[in-house]
């Protein structure tokens, strides 16, 4: 396997709609999670971090200008609007060319355009939206790649297999560079799911906090660029040095009793990377803030020596944004080692695993070189990547 | 590393084919959940967890179910062992379910039963249950089965992931249009040390994938 790295990056959430402005609101302290009363979403009120409605639709207008399109904004859905503004972004930045034989566009989402199947969007917008071949479609016609994306639909942890699958087609030569893009929506259908589930938390999560009373959701798309050659780039090229995918084989809504499977992602990862417990700097938690999530995740860092290691879950910023927050929290990570800054794990104050972990109070500055990205997700599934600075 | 099919089946048109052989035909169901539970009766399949899943998974479980009575992977370690779907429509069958139940706001009845197979890889995770499987899974979407992707993916986690066997293959479902195909994909060296049946097998190629799909 040759070695993959990446050069540009984007982050849209209710925090900004760049990777940078995403940062700054973190570095300040500020959550994008709040109390949202909206019938449309849920018949009661529903904490939530959702992307600015008004300045997304001014970007895309600018977006639609720039690359000289005649059609009007009103065609592309909502998520379809995140997307093409984060894959833009970061070509722009990189200045890669998507209609290179050579380049792959990844996709990432759970639920795709699923708010199409409310009433309220039958007249606008064809059925076939809903499909998340026909999405990916649109984005990948709207730059002109040459080649047809790959979809990645695994529940929570769709945005590492993402990164993951894409490193490995740079990895093993098929393809020289890769997009990797993920997102996800707020939609009634997921709100009113989760809140079935009982999973949601009345108050902003707090992920690894005795008092936290599960997830809270959010929304967001996030795009990376893979590449096998990072020249001349603006930003200090950081290395995918590794990463696996597992499954508990133990339920499907609930996770693993022990953390050995994910426990086994993270120790693949690591050996893949060529590194030992000791050299990981930094952890990007999955954590959730559901009781079982948390505990689940404790254990398995446990099993791996991990515990003492800076410890973080963005949740707390801009919530659960499911087919994003792979992708989002990876490219968060990756700028915390560019940086060289940790940053505080919004919402926790108080021990509440039964095993201890070094969860970040404050934000910090350290110097890292290597970063460990987890997470789990519905279907029993883990992934774990291991990001060093090149 | 040469990889081959070693085992198959494909439940499409009305009927189950097993390694070239036809198992089963149903002319006539008034919906495929029948069809499903006639399929498992006949197979005298005994998995009580079966009548929980959602047709998607059914489907999937089904499959795979016999695809592993031609070729048990028992001798596996289960970390070993990997597991790659794909469909086109993901899991819309039942998110059409789930939506309507939400859909009248004086008849609001989300259930956290449907809810949970609105994720296309449920039928991944109840295949690793019943099976003890917990190598490299992913689920991918595409809108016609991509040979040449699958090849690609699945000879990558042999030769760079530790994969000592995985299972592969296509499970599409909306409505009354379904198309399954399990298959389990083995290292040339490991063949035909297992399994009653004669022995069945076809070099893992994109070539050989796109046809197995079409031919039944």
């Amino acid at each position: 396997m040759r070695p993959v790295y990446t050069i540009a990056d984007n982050i849209i959430t209710s925090l900004g709609f760049t990777t940078g402005e995403n940062l700054a609101s973190i570095e300040n302290g500020c959550t994008g999670l709040k109390k949202v009363i909206d019938p449309l979403l849920y018949p009661e009120p529903v904490i939530l971090s959702r992307v600015d409605q008004i300045k997304l639709n001014v970007l895309f207008e600018e977006l639609l200008a720039k690359y000289d399109k005649k059609t009007p904004a009103a065609f592309y859905t909502r998520l379809e609007k995140m997307f093409l503004l984060s894959v833009a972004d970061v070509l722009y930045q990189s200045k890669a060319d998507p209609r290179d034989k050579r380049m792959i566009l990844v996709i990432s989402s759970t639920k795709g355009n699923i708010d199409l199947l409310e009433d309220r969007f039958k007249a606008t917008f064809n059925h076939r939206r809903l499909y998340l071949w026909e999405m990916a479609r649109i984005v990948a016609s709207f730059f002109e790649f040459k080649n047809p994306p790959v979809i990645i639909s695994n529940a929570c942890i769709s945005g590492l297999v993402a990164i993951i699958t894409a490193a490995r087609m740079i990895g093993n030569g098929r393809f020289d560079q890769a997009i990797v893009a993920g997102g996800d929506i707020a939609s009634e259908f997921v709100i009113s799911g989760f809140q079935s589930f009982q999973a949601l938390s009345p108050v902003n999560c707090r992920p690894f906090d005795r008092d936290r009373k599960g997830l809270s959701l959010g929304e967001g798309s996030g795009a990376l660029l893979l590449t096998s050659s990072p020249d001349d780039t603006a930003h200090q090229p950081v290395l995918f040095s590794g990463g696996s995918v597992t499954n508990d084989a133990n339920h499907i809504s609930g996770p693993s009793r022990t953390g050995e499977e994910l426990a086994l992602a993270i120790s693949r990862a690591m050996t893949s990377a060529g590194i030992s417990p000791t050299e990981v700097d930094y952890i990007s938690a999955h954590g959730t803030a559901t009781l079982y999530n948390d505990e689940m995740e404790s254990k398995a860092l446990d099993i791996n020596v991990l515990n003492k290691v800076p410890v973080n879950s963005y949740k707390g910023y801009w919530g659960h944004t499911l087919g994003a927050a792979g992708v989002i929290e990876s490219v968060s990570s990756i700028a915390s080692l560019r940086n060289d800054r940790l940053y505080r794990s919004e919402g926790y104050e108080n021990p509440g695993i039964s095993v201890p972990l070094n969860v970040l109070r404050y934000h910090e500055s350290k110097k890292l070189t290597t970063c460990l990205k987890t997470a789990s997700g519905f279907g029993g599934c883990n992934a774990a990547i291991v990001f060093q600075k090149s | 590393m040469n990889l081959h099919i070693t085992s198959y089946c494909q439940i499409h048109d009305k009927k189950v084919v097993v390694n070239d052989r036809f198992i089963f035909y149903m002319e006539n169901f008034l919906n495929f959940a029948d069809f499903l539970k006639a399929v498992y009766k006949q197979e005298a399949i005994s998995y009580p967890k079966f009548f929980k899943m959602d047709s998607l998974s059914k489907l999937g479980f089904l499959a795979t179910e016999l695809v592993l009575r031609e070729k048990p992977i028992g001798r596996y370690c289960s970390e070993e062992v990997g597991i790659v779907l794909s469909n086109a429509s993901a899991s819309l069958d039942t998110d059409i379910i789930h939506n309507d139940s939400v859909k009248d706001k004086s008849h609001y009845f989300p259930s956290p039963s449907v809810f949970v197979y609105t994720l296309p890889n449920i039928v991944i995770g109840e295949i690793c249950i019943k099976n003890k499987i917990k190598g490299e899974n992913a689920f991918l979407v595409s809108e016609f089965f991509d040979g040449t992707l699958f090849e690609n993916y699945v000879q990558n986690l042999f030769i760079n992931e530790g994969t000592a066997a995985c299972i592969c293959g296509w499970v599409e479902l909306l409505g009354n249009n379904y198309n399954a195909l399990s298959m389990l994909i083995e290292r040339e060296e490991n063949m035909e040390k297992t399994g009653n049946q004669p022995p069945w097998n076809l070099p893992f190629t994109a070539e050989n994938l796109n046809q197995l799909i079409i031919r039944n």
